[in-house]
């Protein structure tokens, strides 16, 4: 009897995940429809769901009007670039804070997540005349830069939950055993805390993925990323929806199947910790 | 021989040097407008002809704004070549943003271009961005459903009639709206609709000395006008559409009339898109019989950022793409009803031109609008759905979420119009007026 409930109660929580899952998704699915229909059916109503014409021409139409290997490549350098940069920097900072506190160590943290309690566009003229100064508007170089400081808060506070798991001990142990600092971190260190760092990264890499207010106030043609390219394919005087859905699903279709492949270690990494 | 294919080779290779060290790499800002989509497609003309390239950055219109503002006023030189509209042109004229375009070849003819044009896009006479195209507003309307309605739009109708004729057309179980009209608020969304139509009531944004006038009565007939006709002719859901919201609705055949931009004649009349193409009729935009039409006028326009290291070939493209050739090169590529619209003269008396269906009440609508006198009383600014200031925007978008709020029902058009009032003095005194 007991069993029966749990298998209900089972059932019941898969039923309002599976609810709660499509609606959280049925926006991009609608858009990968979309992109598939006319942009006389992409307004139609009642809406059409499955049973359209397909057609193919919304893509074809963004292939010719727009070069979006060109857009995928300072995507994939930008996000990629300020990801790796950013763990560079974060694993020794976040280390530092995890085994060597200090007093003020969680006054510091603090204050690396308070920045991203700014407005950006606070900060976007002083920024846009230090990026002309430096002769880096319009460049991977630059976006990578302000990627990685953007995200940099949120890459330390991730890895310093993850060390603080670790228990102290085993680097201990490895300073007995004659590791240097360098040894300690790349050989003892990260190799147990691979599941949080690859969280990070990908979560990181997301991030900067789908940044869309320094990447199209910071580039011009050079090195706009996709969040550029959705944007060229958005018009207030025109319905051109279908062709808007297929650019968006160029645009996501990469990081959904990174997301696809790494969910394992994704959700692996989110719940590090979580269980005891 | 030999010496004959020597010199050959060597004026080829001085041709290719004197090619290459004037040939430029442009980079241009301009918005997702079918014109300017056309234009893109077009671009290996100018190319060929002038040996520079192009760059394109096509961005959404508010994010082409924000970019293109920032750029400018920092002198980053990210472009060469802005399209930007009758409300920034001249403001940053008088910033001295914007290189003049005064120097332009004869053949570029400036004289060609529309006066209303010219007049927006000039600071004390001289001309700071060359028109692209040009749009006005106007009514377009159902024939067969006017005609259900057992009338017969004029030329140019006057509110009353337009309201009555809305109420008429309205067959809510249906789903048939007699009117459609912008809600969604915005500078340029419902506040560019209500500030054009305020023009035809009598009302103004200010007055001689930058005083708000949104507590004078004209303004109170405005709103309480548009509110009350919204209720009963217009569709649910107003207070949040624009221009796009509104066109699917008439391309569904839901609403009996809709006024707005010049330029969704053509989307309203094209068969694959629209289900009621050929029963759509165009008049001018309402008046109240002050001397003033509801209609606005726009443009966009491309203008030169001051300190840009390539004016010379970017003055080049501009006059490239604003050229009298450059119509009759999109007509002989896509057809006469797809040339941009509303920017020069000789466009109207061109015979080819005269057949577009929607071509003589565009040109009508555009000169009936004066964005240097838009109102029945004097006024210090210039614009006619605007204020050509730089606070505008910001005011104007806080006005418009109130007039949105009166059309929506969550308050009083008397209180809409006293926080528009309070907001509007606080704003302009800050900034000095």
């Amino acid at each position: 009897m007991a069993r029966a409930v749990t298998n209900n109660r089972k059932a019941l929580n898969t039923a309002i995940a599976w609810s709660i899952g499509i609606l959280i998704f049925f926006p991009i699915l609608w858009t990968i429809l979309t992109s598939f229909k006319t942009e006389a059916q992409a307004i139609s109503d009642p809406p059409v769901f499955l049973f359209f014409d397909w057609t193919l021409e919304n893509y074809t139409v963004v292939q010719e009007r727009s070069n979006y290997m060109r857009f995928l490549w300072n995507s994939v350098v930008i996000a990629g670039g300020s990801t790796i940069l950013g763990l560079i920097i974060a694993v020794p900072a976040a280390w530092s804070m995890a085994f060597v506190p200090s007093k003020r160590t969680k006054d510091i943290l603090l204050w690396m997540l308070s920045t991203k309690m700014l407005p950006a566009v606070g900060v976007l003229y002083p920024i846009y005349l230090i990026f002309i100064k430096l002769g880096i508007l319009d460049t991977r170089t630059g976006l990578v830069i302000v990627m990685m400081l953007i995200n940099l808060p949120i890459i330390v506070w991730m890895l310093y939950t993850y060390f603080r798991e670790i228990p102290v001990e085993i680097l201990e142990a490895s300073r007995m055993d004659g590791a240097t600092l360098k040894e300690e971190i790349i050989h003892i260190l990260t190799p147990m805390a691979v599941p949080g760092i690859a969280s990070t990264m990908l979560l990181n890499f997301i991030l900067a993925w789908n940044e869309a207010f320094w990447t199209l106030n910071l580039t011009a043609a050079k090195a706009a990323p996709l969040t550029a390219f959705i944007a060229s394919y958005s018009s207030p005087e025109g319905l051109f929806y279908a062709k808007l859905s297929a650019a968006s699903t160029m645009a996501i279709a990469p990081i959904l199947i990174l997301g696809w492949f790494s969910q394992k270690q994704l959700v692996r990494g989110l719940t590090f910790g979580a269980v005891k | 021989m030999k010496l004959k294919n020597a010199l050959f080779a060597a004026s080829a290779l001085v041709s290719a040097a004197t090619t290459t060290a004037f040939a430029e790499e442009l980079t241009i800002a301009t918005v997702n407008n079918g014109d300017m989509i056309r234009m893109q497609g077009l671009t290996d003309d100018f190319t060929e002809k002038t040996g520079h390239t192009v760059e394109w950055v096509t961005l959404e219109e508010n994010v082409l704004r924000q970019r293109v503002t920032t750029d400018i006023s920092t002198k980053g030189g990210a472009f060469d070549v802005m399209t930007i509209g009758m409300y920034e042109t001249p403001i940053w004229a008088r910033n001295g943003w914007l290189v003049a375009m005064d120097d332009m070849s004869e053949e570029w003819d400036a004289d060609d271009i529309l006066p209303a044009m010219r007049g927006g896009l000039s600071v004390d006479g001289t001309l700071y961005a060359a028109p692209f195209y040009g749009e006005s507003s106007m009514i377009m309307y159902r024939t067969d459903l006017m005609e259900k309605a057992g009338l017969e739009m004029p030329d140019a109708p006057t509110w009353e009639f337009v309201a009555d004729a809305a109420r008429k057309m309205t067959d809510k179980e249906n789903e048939i709206y007699g009117i459609c009209l912008r809600g969604k608020a915005g500078w340029g969304e419902n506040m560019a609709f209500l500030t054009a139509t305020s023009n035809a009531f009598g009302a103004r944004w200010f007055d001689e000395n930058w005083t708000a006038q949104f507590d004078q009565p004209a303004w109170n007939e405005t709103l309480t006008f548009y509110v009350n006709l919204m209720n009963d002719a217009g569709p649910p859901g107003a207070s949040t559409n624009g221009f796009n919201e509104n066109l699917s609705l008439f391309q569904q055949g839901k609403c009996g009339m809709w006024i707005d931009a010049t330029v969704a004649a053509s989307f309203v009349t094209n068969p694959e898109d629209s289900t009621v193409a050929d029963k759509v009729g165009f008049a001018l935009a309402p008046n109240t019989g002050l001397g003033k039409n509801s209609n606005w006028l726009w443009a966009w326009a491309l203008g030169i950022p001051a300190g840009t290291q390539k004016e010379a070939a970017a003055k080049e493209f501009v006059e490239w793409a604003t050229s009298k050739d450059y119509i009759e090169l999109v007509a002989a590529n896509e057809g006469w009803a797809n040339v941009p619209p509303g920017a020069r003269t000789s466009l109207y008396e061109n015979e080819n031109y005269k057949d577009v269906p929607f071509a003589a009440m565009t040109l009508e609508s555009i000169q009936s609008a004066d964005p240097q006198n838009p109102t029945v009383d004097p006024v210090p600014y210039i614009g006619v759905q605007f204020a050509a200031i730089p606070e505008f925007a910001g005011i104007a978008t806080e006005v418009g979420q109130e007039f949105s709020a009166a059309l929506a029902g969550q308050q009083s058009v008397d209180e809409a119009l006293e926080k528009a009032q309070a907001l509007t003095t606080d704003a302009m005194e800050a900034a000095g007026y």
